[in-house]
């Protein structure tokens, strides 16, 4: 029941607002129906913690605690985004960018992608969750051209055709999947639920199973946005609407990553780590070289931020290539830890482009000066994302490592510190020329509103709390990471 | 059906598909190319309903039904439409000229019967055999994707994607099940829809529909 819930509270907020013509409340309503799927979020995880997972129609839709866990990913990102939204087409509107019916349309959407989000984390099956996975980027799509710039609108194109060619090789691999399952002796109690396979997965027919892995990582991967097919997500993500951005970035990856999850399960199961493992590693790796290559010469602060989650994506590639319950437990904080960091510096970033007109690091100076509150949530903001304590990401970083090390893998740990340690280099310094500096003379000190930035700080402070208590999620990542260890 | 007539007409129908995907890679002109598309979506649809009435399968007789309305039907009318409102609807440069793209062609169907061994090997019938033809499609696919410079042709080349796709489903496994298989249709026929809509802004916009304007966004 809880479970269906999830799915029919943003969708019928995505209904009124389709139907209402847009109106300040309407956008509130949306945030409140994303605060709804938190809270169902929390309740889900409660039940399934320590219970059995929770299901509907007759398995379609099934919620175990790592489930559970992305929904309170999804819920916890869509609220910070949902609330900037409000703001962001108050902006437009005024500036005349955009028209009435433009607002709806885009809160419409943003519901619908939360859904399709939503919906692809709950099902059970992994056909179900293919279907979601790609309705994600259809329904993105508009939202990335939302703006209609020439930019935009080539951000878009490059979006969806890389993105549809991604997902379509994930869709083979699950037919393949589902090949190796019907071949598996009792035919008819072949099909598509994640548990079903998991069962049968030690007799899937292994060559089959590897050229289902290979395209399955490599499908999902493009969604991921891990190397070598990233290429979309800088422009994807530096074109879309801040609040949009902060959801691709926070929590969309993530979300075809969780998909990646499931399946690295059972191929763990047919064919033995080595394989996933080894295909992890590769893209996990070339994405971080990638990620620290072009970060150093960045100039544009919202590509940066995008080239940042290739980074992060990398990461948490090689964590899940570990694949211990260690890793998969600090995998899923880091999941959380980057979107609620990734969010909050997207939609920071979204009001610097409101205020500045720019989106190059060289044009914007001084933001400590001339706007603490905006700049100081902005400083904190990168300081969780280069994983320094004391925010979640930082333990989430140190324990991904400290399980690579355990399982053999401390030479690509090495290689990913490497990494890690050039992109702080480089961030810092990007950052440094953004923040700090005196403001020019006679400028007055510019107020960012209380409502903007309390919601980030609170984001911030959450990822703090995760950091140094890990409570109160500390149960319930172990018990996800179960689902899916090795 | 009986046995030599369904493994006549399968692999007939199978060939078409390749035949057609490689049709896309020979012709220059977008109309003819859009033609192609349309008659392998029917011979998919075909493929569907043969396997439908050989396994009496009403579901699998539906969903053949479907392919053909979809892929055979509304997605090429729908592209006829923008290859029409385009006077220059021709690939003027590809990247890689024709012959070399045929011998392309070639190729990448070697690979496919090279990559599917472990499938062929699991399924000793005569739509075992058969699923090769689906990967050599989806490659030409991916292939056309990366050569061709048109906003139509990229179009194209993820509909030869997702048609091959759609044989190796067929063929492998009679299909997915329906509400996966329903899902992943309607997928596929929006993202169409989505792509079309863009290339129409891109018309309004730059005058051409060729991605060779798209060059705003680098590092």
């Amino acid at each position: 029941m809880l479970a269906l819930v999830v799915l029919a509270v943003p969708f019928g907020a995505g209904v009124a607002s389709a139907v209402a013509p847009w109106r300040r409340w309407v956008g509130w309503l949306c945030t409140a129906s994303i605060g709804a799927v938190l809270v169902c979020g929390v309740g889900l995880a409660v039940r399934v913690v320590h219970g059995p997972p929770v299901t509907a129609f007759g398995g379609v839709l099934r919620v175990d605690a790592l489930s559970a866990f992305m929904v309170i990913v999804i819920g916890a990102i869509g609220v910070l985004a949902t609330w900037q939204s409000v703001r962001y087409l108050d902006a437009e509107l005024a500036a005349g960018r955009c028209s009435q019916r433009h607002a709806s349309l885009y809160s419409m959407l943003v519901q619908g992608f939360v859904t399709a989000m939503l919906l692809a984390v709950v099902a059970g099956n992994v056909g179900v969750m293919w279907v979601a996975v790609e309705a994600t980027t259809i329904i993105t799509t508009f939202l990335v051209g939302h703006r209609r710039t020439r930019g935009s609108l080539e951000a878009s194109w490059k979006y969806i055709a890389i993105c549809s060619v991604g997902i379509a090789m994930a869709f083979l691999g699950t037919v393949l999947v589902y090949l190796a399952a019907l071949h598996v002796g009792h035919h008819e109690h072949a099909n598509l639920d994640w548990t079903s396979l998991m069962a049968v997965s030690h007799h899937l027919d292994p060559g089959v199973m590897r050229l289902a892995i290979a395209l399955l990582v490599l499908g999902y991967g493009t969604k991921v946005g891990l190397a070598p097919m990233h290429s979309w997500l800088p422009d994807a993500h530096s074109q879309a609407p801040a609040p949009i951005s902060a959801l691709m970035s926070g929590v969309l990856l993530t979300v075809a990553f969780y998909a990646l999850l499931r399946f690295k399960a059972i191929a763990d199961g047919a064919l033995g780590v080595a394989l996933p493992r080894a295909l992890l590693v590769a893209v996990g790796l070339l994405s971080l070289v990638v990620a620290a290559s072009l970060l150093l010469s960045q100039r544009d602060y919202k590509r940066m931020l995008a080239y940042h989650s290739v980074e992060h994506m990398g990461l948490i590639a090689l964590g899940a290539a570990a694949g211990t319950r260690l890793a998969i437990a600090a995998v899923l904080l880091h999941i959380l830890g980057h979107g609620l960091a990734k969010g909050v510096l997207f939609l920071t970033s979204g009001e610097i482009l409101l205020a500045e007109g720019t989106t190059e690091i060289a044009q914007v100076k001084a933001l400590l000066a001339r706007r603490p509150a905006l700049g100081g949530v902005f400083a904190f903001g990168l300081v969780a994302l280069l994983g320094l304590p004391p925010f979640s990401l930082f333990v989430s970083e140190l324990n991904m490592v400290r399980a690579e090390t355990q399982v053999g893998l401390g030479w690509a740990a090495a290689i990913s510190l490497v990494c890690m340690a050039v992109i702080f280099g480089a961030v810092m310094s990007h950052g440094r020329h953004m923040l700090f500096g005196a403001g020019p003379d006679g400028e007055q000190v510019h107020k960012t509103p209380a409502i903007v930035t309390a919601p980030l700080i609170g984001a911030l402070i959450g990822c703090a709390i995760l950091g140094v208590l890990a409570w109160p999620l500390a149960g319930l990542l172990r018990a996800a990471a179960q689902v899916v260890a090795t | 059906m009986n046995g030599p007539a369904y493994a006549s007409t399968l692999e007939l129908m199978s060939g078409v598909i390749l035949v057609c995907a490689v049709v896309t890679l020979w012709r220059r002109s977008l109309s003819a190319v859009v033609k192609a598309l349309a008659i392998q979506g029917f011979a998919l649809g075909a493929v569907a309903l043969i396997l439908g009435i050989r396994q009496h399968d009403a579901v699998l007789i539906v969903v053949a039904c479907l392919v053909m309305a979809s892929k055979g039907v509304v997605i090429p009318t729908l592209l006829g439409r923008v290859v029409a409102s385009d006077p220059s609807s021709r690939e003027a440069t590809p990247i890689v000229n024709v012959p070399a793209s045929l011998v392309g062609a070639a190729a990448l169907t070697f690979l496919a019967y090279g990559a599917t061994q472990p499938v062929v090997a699991l399924i000793p019938t005569t739509a075992g055999r058969l699923v090769p033809l689906g990967f050599a499609t989806l490659l030409i696919g991916f292939f056309s994707m990366v050569v061709r410079r048109k906003a139509i042709s990229q179009i194209v080349g993820l509909l030869l994607v997702d048609n091959g796709i759609a044989l190796v489903a067929f063929l492998a496994t009679a299909g997915v099940p329906l509400l996966v298989e329903l899902g992943a249709s309607l997928d596929v026929l929006l993202a169409v829809v989505v792509l079309r809509v863009l290339a129409a802004q891109m018309w309004s916009k730059f005058g051409v529909l060729d991605l060779d304007q798209l060059r705003e966004l680098r590092d």
